[in-house]
């Protein structure tokens, strides 16, 4: 059962790969020659780099940018339009409350790891708190109490630990990022999948894969539903431009705090 | 990504309250012009408006045939959001600024205060914005009004024959704010002669007199900053590191509202500071409307001529040039050439003239449909553009003391004005509210 599913999911990417780079082959040829612009960079090279953050890897990028795009508009977004026609708001409220609880956990060891006591006790106090009154994190009370939400990642903890970022790289699905912010995705991954075969919820239960398989899909929809962010939607020719340099100084600032 | 859009703001935001406090009984409370713009509005002080409303994007092809080069893949039509009554209403269509999409931050709660109020809402991009450009235009060459209210004028004929099946209009209005305010006034004229919606109310908001004139205005902001407009990168950088170093030492969990609110109360920028933000966003906006016009439009203007861009191309060479250029260059170097070219004979300052308010004013004055209201330091108009519109418009026009340009849009004493305008019935002898 998880087999097939997660071979329908590859199958799904591969496919939207496959949209993606199609058409890069295909080069129009140019028939009329070009003739050189009014204004050209060379006029501005005292003033260059504007609203810029560096970006070497930025053939590959822009693919994965335009991938991004076609696996929300072709597989991603009509399944999130569908959970959110389905499910009532208070449940979807319900899906997002459970996994910012499940996230906590991240946290918490993310601050140890940086020395940040102050945020680790925060983390633990509403973990504790929407657990049990908040009945398994499905609510969120320890907001109210004044017990707001911190976040830390392990991407954070080596930005803490002095590693640099290095280049901007965008990942599929995943979105914008840096290489540091990448590899702390994949170290939080794995030290959730360690501790999820550690403890093994759903060993007793049959099916378990399925309803693991399930929870993983579910978190994902979840996640594209709470993201409001639409590849291209802006409009504007340089939209790739000005998101690399946000979502830039965001990890830089996130590092920070 | 879900701090793009505070990180956006935060990135233009400013300063100083400079200024004495707002005149007494009118309650907006930012002083300061840029302030203003940057910051709009304190939550606690706007209009209450639902948190979600039924929008639904409908996207034509207005213009058939058009070849789209393939950098433009995303673009598959010209973008509407609308939102509609299950029963019989009047309808209201939003053009907003600028640079500004169907979705824009100003647009939206406009769209949620006339649906709360019972209308209909249909917004489609401004002229100006890149997707307008590739979609909706004859020419591809943004700018001039008359054309740009033909454009408009047939997009919205072609979204009502979409959408007739499904909704029942009683009569139709039409606002815009900003540039847009300026082109519904165009629109609004076409109808006279081509009678398809018969506007009932046209609101300006915040509208600009002549384009030229208030572009001129935001472009001398660049004047103000270290070293001129040719400066701009250092000027950005170190705005950005003001706004790094202020995050980096105080005691914040993030980039948000208190965030923001903390950095206006520090003073952090000051007013050129401030309007340099404002100028170089609208520099932005402006390189990509240089840039979808030049492509567009095979001009040769920053593309070399009969370039073919592909879907990857990087394109940040592009942008570079688009951000140093001044929309007064554009003006003289791509826009006037091309109407002369179409008008032979055409001088520089007909055309000017042509792109204001006053090359139609025998009819705005002549007409009752109409409402302005705008601010008495909105600083996309000059002292004689401001006393122009009083006189024009007469007591039609509604003038509030401070919020610059469009900072106290979402202020509830406007968003009140707004719903009561096109709530207005003509009675006989009846004025406007």
């Amino acid at each position: 059962m998880t087999r097939i599913f997660r071979r329908k999911c590859l199958a799904l990417i591969i496919l939207s790969l496959a949209v993606t780079l199609a058409g890069c082959a295909t080069t129009t040829a140019n028939l009329r020659p070009e003739v050189p612009a009014m204004h050209t960079i060379a006029e501005f090279s005292d003033d260059y780099d504007v609203i810029h953050a560096p970006d070497p890897w930025e053939r590959f990028n822009r693919n994965m940018y335009r991938f991004n795009y076609n696996f929300d508009k072709y597989i991603f977004l009509p399944v999130v339009t569908g959970y959110e026609f389905i499910t009532p708001t208070f449940v979807q409220t319900g899906v997002t409350n459970f996994f910012s609880n499940v996230g906590e956990f991240r946290t918490l060891y993310n601050s140890l790891f940086q020395a940040k006591f102050n945020k680790a006790i925060v983390t633990l106090g509403r973990f504790v708190t929407n657990t049990t009154i908040g009945i398994g994190g499905l609510f969120d009370p320890a907001t109210s109490f004044g017990m707001e939400r911190q976040r830390e990642d392990f991407g954070q903890t080596l930005g803490v630990w002095g590693i640099g970022a290095g280049p901007y790289l965008v990942l599929p699905i995943l979105g914008p990022n840096t290489v540091r912010s990448a590899g702390g995705f994949a170290v939080d991954a794995g030290i959730r999948m360690a501790v999820m075969t550690a403890i093994d919820p759903f060993e007793n239960v049959d099916n378990g894969d399925a309803i693991e398989a399930g929870i993983f899909a579910l978190e994902a929809i979840d996640m594209r539903h709470r993201e409001k962010f639409r590849y291209y939607d802006s409009g504007h020719p340089f939209e790739y431009e000005i998101v690399r340099f946000i979502s830039a100084k965001r990890l830089e600032l996130d590092t920070m705090k | 990504m879900r701090h793009l859009k505070l990180l956006c703001v935060a990135v233009f935001i400013l300063m100083p309250a400079l200024c004495p406090a707002a005149d007494e009984g009118y309650g907006y409370p930012v002083a300061g012009p840029y302030a203003s713009t940057i910051l709009g509005t304190p939550n606690q002080l706007k209009a209450e408006l639902p948190a979600e409303i039924p929008m639904k994007r409908i996207v034509l092809d207005v213009i058939p045939d058009i070849q789209k080069p393939d950098v433009f893949f995303y673009d598959e039509g010209l973008k509407f959001t609308a939102v509609f009554q299950k029963q019989k209403a009047p309808l209201v269509f939003l053009i907003p600024g600028t640079g500004a999409n169907d979705r824009a931050p100003r647009l939206l709660p406009i769209m949620k205060q006339l649906y709360k109020a019972g209308y209909h809402v249909i917004a489609l991009p401004n002229p100006t914005h890149p997707n307008f450009i590739i979609s909706g235009s004859q020419s591809h060459v943004p700018g001039d009004l008359a054309e740009d209210a033909a454009d408009i004028y047939a997009a919205l004929e072609k979204v009502m024959k979409e959408v007739k099946e499904d909704i029942e209009v009683s009569d139709f209005s039409i606002a815009g704010y900003s540039l847009g305010g300026t082109q519904a006034a165009f629109v609004a004229k076409l109808d006279e002669e081509r009678k398809s919606f018969n506007f009932r109310r046209v609101l300006m908001i915040n509208p600009a007199v002549s384009l030229h004139s208030s572009v001129s205005q935001i472009e001398a902001l660049l004047d103000k900053i270290p070293g001129g407009p040719r400066k701009i990168r250092a000027f950005f950088n170190s705005i950005i590191n003001k706004f790094t170093e202020f995050y980096r030492i105080g005691d914040f969990i993030g980039i948000n509202d208190e965030f923001l609110y903390a950095v206006y109360k520090t003073h952090l920028l000051n007013q050129d500071e401030a309007g340099g933000l404002i100028a170089l966003a609208f520099r932005i906006s402006s390189a990509g409307m240089i840039f979808a016009s030049d492509v567009m439009a095979n001009g040769g203007y920053i593309v070399p001529k009969n370039r073919v861009l592909e879907k990857n191309d990087p394109l940040g060479d592009y942008f570079q040039v688009g951000v140093h250029l001044s929309f007064l260059q554009y003006f003289d170097e791509y826009f006037y050439p091309y109407f002369q070219k179409k008008r032979p004979g055409l001088t520089r300052e007909a055309l000017i003239e042509t792109e204001s308010l006053r090359s139609i004013e025998a009819y705005l004055k002549s007409s009752k449909k109409f409402g302005v209201m705008t601010n008495e330091n909105d600083f996309i108009l000059s002292r004689a553009d401001l006393d122009y519109l009083r006189t024009l418009f007469g007591e039609r026009t509604k003038v509030y003391p401070s919020g610059g340009h469009l900072g106290n849009l979402e202020y509830k004493e406007n968003m009140a004005y707004i719903v009561d305008f096109f709530r207005f019935v003509e009675k006989q002898g009846g004025t406007t509210p």
